[in-house]
């Protein structure tokens, strides 16, 4: 692990750079720094930005110094327990792919020179990290999709993906989280609203989190889509340690 | 009992301090691009410090009112009227049923806030009434301000204390430009000597790619070491970043939470409504304090704040000579 630096972003936001490259263990330290500043409800922390590889406090300054919260943040990146505050969190997304629901399916599969049953099973094979959200509210940036189906982006961007469509971008995929312009090519769509602002917590995962995708039918599509309009679905969470 | 929009002015949303807490799920936190101006309106009317006001922009709005009430309106000056009157800024005015409030465009500054004592009623979406517009989130519907809009208040209150000393000295914007003291960093070791000397040191100009996202200015290269890409992450308010075009961009209210550009800077809090403040081709220039400093003047702000507070709560000075010569004229006759 590199030394981690403090750096100032202006009077009322500090920088805590973990490191300078994307690695799933300097996100979890970030994730569990995130944590323990959270229970440690220091006043004055208004929000944070949890990132590849680092994290963007912001403070008011009427209650906390650039000095004495540099300090309070260094003491606590140091604290030997952080790798021991770990908790995995997965969540279960089911996708309908291929068909109208995944329109460049046959995109994927040709670009991988397999088929799309092989193109589902070695998307929905494994859990991906999520190393933070930024872009849209709700937009999950994933790490970990097997190389073989890494496809480039569409040429002409579509002016508008829908609110739920899973896709790959290059060697990233992810779900849309509202509707949005975007170059991703989509492969399928999930029932689940990752984002809803009418919702207590409008969106569910964090920075931090796993994502597991589930393949499910048409007929399961639809049956989960209608309880989740009615705010009744809830996903299929695992929690456990690291 | 409300307000009435006749007019939409170019861009007037309801905004408040913004919407924190969510930046790590990729909610920009929107809010007042002024926050002195906002909060000065709001003092004005011993309004509680976050309450939500109208924003405007350049070209202003027009609106009608369905029930009396007091506001307040400070920034940029737009000339407003009350049926066709003009009247003052950064004075609480009372405001009766039916009255016409028009703005023009703005002769100084380029936007301004509209208190009222009444407050909006506007739901409160994740802790803040802002419009968050990239998310169509919070403040009316999601969106700017349109004719034929209405909004109710929320109480009734039409009566303040010390009324007339209700008035604070006007915030003369700069006509030309202004010079923004600024923090380095947070990736200021991403730019050579000579950059970080261009910057500091040259004198930008504002382009026309300046809305509440953020302002792109023009003027000499700053130059990187290597490359200004760097791992995306957080961006603050303020935050300047510069891409590998070598100029920079300010970011501020509407600004995506995260971003893969070297930040050489960030603009001290204090100094973020000057450059709101600013149109097209006005010139910018950035001096360099140390963070320590910068919590300095936000401080001396609140201080400054308190004794605005404090003076609009004495009473007026010529109610107070007239109280005087009423009691000398009293004991005259006693």
């Amino acid at each position: 692990m590199q030394n981690i630096r403090i750096l100032t972003a202006g009077d009322s936001s500090l920088l805590v750079e973990f490191g300078n490259e994307i690695s799933p263990e300097i996100n979890r330290k970030i994730a569990a720094t995130v944590q323990l500043l959270r229970e440690q409800h220091i006043e004055g922390i208004v929000d944070m930005i949890p990132t590849y590889c680092s994290l963007l406090i912001n403070y008011d300054p009427r209650v906390l110094s650039y000095d004495e919260i540099r300090e309070r943040v260094l003491a606590l990146t140091k604290m030997e327990t952080i790798a021991g505050t770990q908790r995995k969190r997965v969540f279960e997304i089911p996708v309908c792919y291929g068909g109208k629901y995944g329109p460049d399916m046959q995109n994927i599969a040709e670009h991988a020179g397999l088929t799309e049953e092989e193109v589902i099973q070695i998307h929905s094979s494994r859990d991906y990290l999520i190393y933070m959200l930024g872009f849209l509210p709700g937009f999950t940036y994933l790490g970990g999709l097997d190389e073989r189906i890494h496809t480039p982006r569409l040429a002409n961007p579509r002016l508008k993906i829908s609110a739920g469509s899973v896709g790959i971008g290059g060697s990233q995929t992810g779900i849309y989280p509202l509707d949005s312009p975007g170059g991703w090519q989509l492969m399928g769509m999930t029932p689940v609203k990752t984002y809803d602002p009418g919702r207590d917590i409008p969106i569910l995962v964090e920075a931090g989190d796993y994502i597991r995708f589930v393949p499910i039918d048409e007929a399961e599509y639809l049956r989960i889509k209608e309880l989740a309009d009615r705010g009744e679905y809830q996903c299929t969470v695992h929690e456990g340690g690291v | 009992m409300g307000i009435r929009i006749l007019k939409g002015g170019m861009l007037t949303t309801v905004q408040d301090l913004g919407r924190t807490g969510y930046q790590s799920q990729g909610f920009s936190v929107a809010g007042v691009m002024d926050v002195r101006s906002f909060k000065i309106a709001n003092l004005l009317l011993d309004n509680p410090e976050n309450e939500a006001v109208l924003e405007i922009t350049l070209i202003g709005p027009t609106l009608e009112f369905t029930s009396a009430t007091i506001i307040a309106i400070t920034g940029g000056d737009f000339e407003p009227t009350v049926n066709g009157e003009p009247v003052p800024m950064y004075t609480a005015l009372y405001i009766n049923k039916g009255d016409i409030l028009k703005f023009g465009s703005a002769r100084t500054g380029s936007r301004g806030y509209i208190a009222f004592s009444s407050y909006l009623e506007i739901p409160v979406v994740m802790g803040s009434r802002c419009t968050n517009m990239k998310s169509s989130l919070g403040g009316f519907k999601g969106r700017k301000l349109m004719a034929g809009d209405y909004i109710n208040f929320r109480i009734k209150r039409r009566y303040l204390p010390f009324f007339l000393s209700r008035k604070l000295d006007l915030n003369e914007f700069d006509q030309v430009g202004a010079t923004l003291r600024v923090v380095m960093g947070p990736q200021d070791d991403k730019f050579s000597r000579q950059g970080i000397d261009t910057f500091l040191n040259s004198e930008y100009t504002v382009t026309s790619d300046f809305d509440r996202m953020g302002c792109r200015l023009e003027g000499p290269f700053i130059a990187p070491k290597e490359s200004s890409d760097i791992i995306s992450d957080g961006i603050s308010f303020g935050s300047i970043q510069v891409p590998s075009h070598g100029k920079p961009i300010i970011l501020l209210s509407d600004r995506q939470t995260t971003g893969g550009y070297a930040k050489i800077a960030t603009v001290a809090s204090v100094d973020i409504p000057k450059l709101v403040q600013r149109k097209t081709d006005h010139k910018i220039r950035f001096k360099a304090i140390t963070v320590q400093e910068a919590q300095k003047l936000y401080l001396d702000e609140v201080k400054e704040l308190d004794e605005m507070r404090k003076e609009i709560h004495q009473p007026c000075k010529e109610v107070l000579e007239c109280r005087l010569v009423a009691k000398r004229l009293r004991t005259l006759f006693e």
